[in-house]
C-alpha cells in the first residue's frame, strides 16, 4: 500500500487512522490511514462498492468504525480517553467534534416539510442558536450564492434534480464546515442537470479556504478541481497522486483496467440514457 | 385477595366454553370471506349503480357499532320481518356481516397490489376475462392478504365477547354467571383475559411466521 | 309505527352527549399513551422496550370487552378502590387503543426515510432536535390514516360501555326500548344514525388534520 504523504507541513484536518470498517463478514475498509490538509480537496475514485462511500460516511458519523481511530483537528472523532483506555465517545462529544464537519448526499435529502429557505436556516436557528432574522439573512445570502433566490418559498417536490441539490449544498456549506463531504452528489441526477452543480462545487473550490472530499464518477471533474485524487477498490487506497499522475500515467493494473472500463462503462451510460429517454 | 382455590375450581367451566367460542369465531368468519368477495368486486365495478350503493352500504356497517347490529338482528328482524334468529345465529351473521366489509377492503387492496403492467401484459397476450383473473390477478394478490386474512380471524374471535349481550354462552357469559354466583369477579374476569391473551398472542405469532415464511420466499423468489 | 318519533330524541341525545365526551376523553388518552410506548418500543434501553411490548401485546391480545369488564369489576376488588364507570371506560378505552395506536406511531416513524436522519445528523442536529424537528413531523402526517381508523374503532368500542352501566347513547336506547318494545325498530334506526353521523365527523376531522399537515408540500 502507498504511504499517504503530505504535500506540505501543515497540520492536517482530518487524520483516519488504521480503520477498518465490516458489515457482517463483509469487510468494506481494510486498515486505511488518510490525511486530509485544511482547504485541500480530494477526489476518491472507484469502482462502486470499493469503499468510498463509507469513507466519508465513517467521519460523518453515519457508520461507526469496526476498528481505528478518525482524528478532526487533532481531537478523537469517534473514541474518548478515560483512565488511558480509548472508550466510545457519547453523544455529546460527537456533537462537539461534529461541528466542523457538512455533507452533502447522493440523494440530497431535503426536508419534505420545510420550505428551501427553512432548510437551510434550520441548522443556523438549532444548532448555531442565531436568532431567526439573522439567520434569514445568511440563508438567503447563500441561497443567491446557488442561483436559488428565487425558490426561497418552495418545498423540494417543486424544485428539480439539479435545483435540490444546490439547496442541499447551501444548507451544508451555510453551516461553514471546516472540511465538506460529497458523497456522489451528481449521480442521482438526469444528465443535462449535472453541469449547474459541478458548476457550484467549482466555485466553491476556487475560494479554497474549505477541505473538501468528493465521491464521485466524474472523471473530468475530479481532474478539474482536485489537489489529490485517490483510487480505491476492495476496501484499500490502491493509488493515489496528482490528477495528472493518476489520469495520465496509472501505475497499477487495478486503476489501468479501472479507467479503461469505466470510458467504456461512460458510452453505455449515455446509450442507456438515449434509450430510457426514447421509451418516455 | 386472590383465591387460587376458587380460580382452579372454575377453570374447567371456563375451558368448557373455548370450542363453542372458537366454533363461533370460524363460522363468522367463513361467512366474512365469502360475503367479502363479491362486496370488494362490486367496490371495484366501473357500472357506478353497483359500486355507489355497495361502498355506501358496506360504509355503514363499517361505522356502525358490531353491538347494535346484533340487536338489530335479534330484536328488530322478528318485530320488522317476522325473522326471528336464534342469538348464536344472529351473533354468528352479525359478526360475518361486520367483518365482510373489512374482509372486502382486504381483498380489494389485494387486487389492486397486482401492478398495472400485469394487466396490460394479460391484455397484451389476449388472455379473456377468466384467464386474466384465475392466472394472473389471483395467484399474485392471494399471498399477500393471506396474513392479513389471519389477522382479521384474532380480531374476530376477540370480539366475541360482544356477543354476550345478546346472550350467546361465550367466554364473558360465563366468567360473568361465574362471578355474580360468588360475587369474586376477579379471578373469572382474569381467567378470561389470560384465556384470550393465550390464544390470541400464540396464534399471533403463527400469522407473523406465516408472513415472515412469505416474505423469505418472496425474496428468494425474486434472487432467481 | 312512527320512524321520526321524535319523542325518542332528548334520552336519545342524552346518550350522545355522554357518548361523545367517553370519545373524547378515550381518544385524547389513548393518543398520549400511543406517543409514549409507541417512541418506548424505539429506546436504547432493552427494559423500557421491552416493558412497552409486554404492554401492547397484553392490550391487544385480550378483547376490549374484558378488559371493560375487568377494569369496572375485578380491577376495584384488587385495588380495592371505587372506579366510576365513566373512569373505568375511559382507562379501558385509552389502554387498548392506546396499544394499537403505538404500533401506528412506531411504524410510522421506521419510515421516515433514513436519508432523513443522515441529513440532519450532518447538520448537527443533537437527538431530542432530530426527533422533534425532521421525524415527528415527517412521521406525523403517515400516522394520520392510521389514527383515523382507530378513532373510528374506539368510537365503536364506546357502545360497549352500557354493559357496565355507563349511560351511554346504546344504554339509552335499550332503555327507551324497554319502556316500548313497539318502537324499537326506531329506536334502533336512531342509534345507528347517530354512530354513522359521528364516525362521519370523525373521519372528517382526519381529512382535515392531513390537510393541513401537508399544506404548501405539493403532495
Amino acid at each position: 500500500m502507498i504511504q499517504n504523504i503530505p504535500s506540505t507541513i501543515a497540520k492536517p484536518i482530518v487524520r483516519y487512522r488504521n480503520i477498518t470498517k465490516s458489515f457482517g463478514d463483509h469487510t468494506v475498509l481494510k486498515e486505511l490511514d488518510l490525511d486530509i490538509l485544511p482547504g485541500e480537496v480530494i477526489a476518491l475514485i472507484g469502482p462502486s462498492g470499493s469503499g468510498k462511500t463509507t469513507i466519508a460516511r465513517l467521519l460523518m458519523t453515519l457508520e461507526k468504525p469496526s476498528s481505528g481511530t478518525i482524528e478532526v483537528n487533532g481531537e478523537m472523532l469517534w473514541h474518548e480517553e478515560k483512565r488511558g483506555k480509548l472508550v466510545w465517545a457519547n453523544e455529546k462529544h460527537l456533537h462537539r467534534v461534529r461541528s466542523s464537519i457538512g455533507m452533502v448526499f447522493q440523494h440530497f435529502n431535503l426536508f419534505p416539510h420545510m420550505t428551501i429557505l427553512r432548510n437551510v436556516m434550520e441548522g443556523l436557528i438549532q444548532v448555531h442558536k442565531i436568532p431567526k432574522v439573522k439567520a434569514e439573512h445568511q440563508a438567503l445570502e447563500m441561497l443567491s450564492r446557488v442561483g436559488l433566490q428565487d425558490h426561497i418559498l418552495h418545498y423540494p417536490v417543486q424544485l428539480s434534480g439539479g435545483q435540490k441539490q444546490r439547496v442541499a449544498i447551501a444548507r451544508a456549506l451555510v453551516m461553514q464546515p471546516q472540511i465538506m463531504l460529497f458523497d456522489e452528489v451528481t449521480s442521482a441526477l438526469d444528465p443535462e442537470l449535472v453541469e449547474e452543480v459541478l458548476e457550484v462545487i467549482k466555485g466553491i473550490a476556487a475560494e479554497g479556504n474549505m477541505a473538501m472530499m468528493l465521491i464521485t464518477h466524474e472523471m473530468d471533474f475530479a481532474k478539474d478541481i482536485a489537489d489529490r485524487v485517490l483510487f480505491t477498490d476492495g476496501g484499500i487506497i490502491v493509488e493515489q497522486g496528482t490528477p495528472q499522475q493518476i489520469f495520465e500515467d496509472p501505475q497499477s493494473p487495478r486503476l489501468q483496467a479501472f479507467l479503461t472500463r469505466f470510458l467504456k462503462g461512460r458510452t453505455d451510460i449515455v446509450v442507456n440514457d438515449q434509450v430510457a429517454a426514447g421509451a418516455k | 385477595m386472590w383465591d387460587w382455590e376458587y380460580t382452579w375450581s372454575i377453570l374447567p367451566k371456563l375451558l368448557e366454553v373455548i370450542p363453542i367460542t372458537l366454533a363461533i369465531t370460524i363460522a363468522g368468519f367463513i361467512i366474512a370471506c365469502v360475503l367479502g368477495l363479491p362486496i370488494a368486486l362490486a367496490k371495484r365495478s366501473h357500472r357506478k349503480w353497483i359500486a355507489l350503493p355497495v361502498s355506501a352500504v358496506a360504509e355503514f356497517i363499517r361505522c356502525t357499532p358490531l353491538i347494535i347490529q346484533l340487536f338489530v338482528l335479534v330484536f328488530v328482524l322478528p318485530q320488522s320481518l317476522g325473522i326471528t334468529l336464534s342469538p348464536i345465529v344472529a351473533g354468528i351473521a352479525g359478526l360475518g356481516i361486520h367483518y365482510s366489509t373489512y374482509l372486502a377492503e382486504v381483498y380489494r387492496s389485494g387486487i389492486e397490489s397486482v401492478p398495472k403492467g400485469q394487466w396490460e401484459a394479460a391484455k397484451a397476450l389476449n388472455f379473456n376475462h377468466k384467464t386474466t383473473w384465475l392466472n394472473i390477478v389471483f395467484p399474485q394478490s392471494i399471498p399477500p392478504t393471506i396474513p392479513v386474512m389471519g389477522n382479521y380471524l384474532i380480531v374476530m374471535f376477540k370480539e366475541t365477547p360482544t356477543m354476550s349481550a345478546i346472550t350467546v354462552v361465550e367466554l364473558l357469559m360465563t366468567a360473568k354467571e361465574l362471578g355474580s354466583q360468588s360475587f369474586k369477579y376477579l379471578e373469572a374476569l382474569t381467567l378470561v383475559g389470560v384465556i384470550f391473551l393465550a390464544l390470541s398472542y400464540s396464534s399471533s405469532l403463527l400469522v407473523r411466521r406465516v408472513e415472515r415464511r412469505m416474505k423469505q420466499k418472496e425474496r428468494s423468489g425474486l434472487a432467481k | 309505527m312512527d320512524l321520526l318519533s321524535l319523542d325518542l330524541l332528548p334520552p336519545l341525545l342524552k346518550g350522545l352527549k355522554i357518548t361523545l365526551l367517553l370519545t373524547i376523553y378515550s381518544i385524547a388518552l389513548a393518543l398520549c399513551i400511543a406517543f409514549l410506548t409507541g417512541l418506548a418500543r424505539l429506546s436504547n434501553f432493552t427494559i423500557i422496550r421491552v416493558m412497552a411490548m409486554v404492554y401492547v401485546e397484553i392490550f391487544r391480545g385480550t378483547s376490549l370487552l374484558v378488559q371493560l369488564f375487568w377494569m369496572y369489576f375485578a380491577l376495584p376488588v384488587l385495588l380495592d378502590i371505587h372506579l366510576s364507570a365513566m373512569s373505568a371506560a375511559v382507562i379501558a378505552l385509552g389502554l387498548n387503543y392506546g396499544a394499537y395506536g403505538s404500533e401506528v406511531v412506531r411504524s410510522s416513524i421506521l419510515a421516515v426515510p433514513k436519508g432523513q436522519i443522515e441529513a440532519s445528523i450532518s447538520l448537527n442536529f443533537t437527538p431530542l432536535q432530530r426527533m422533534r424537528r425532521i421525524i415527528l413531523p415527517q412521521a406525523w402526517v403517515m400516522m394520520l390514516p392510521g389514527f383515523g381508523n382507530l378513532q373510528i374503532e374506539l368510537l365503536k368500542g364506546t357502545s360497549l360501555v352500557y354493559l357496565i352501566t355507563l349511560t351511554d347513547l346504546t344504554y339509552q336506547g335499550m332503555m327507551l326500548r324497554s319502556y316500548d318494545m313497539s318502537q324499537t325498530t326506531a329506536i334502533f334506526i336512531w342509534l345507528l344514525f347517530f354512530y354513522f353521523i359521528t364516525s362521519y365527523l370523525l373521519t372528517l376531522l382526519i381529512r382535515l388534520a392531513e390537510r393541513r399537515a401537508v399544506v404548501g408540500r405539493g403532495i
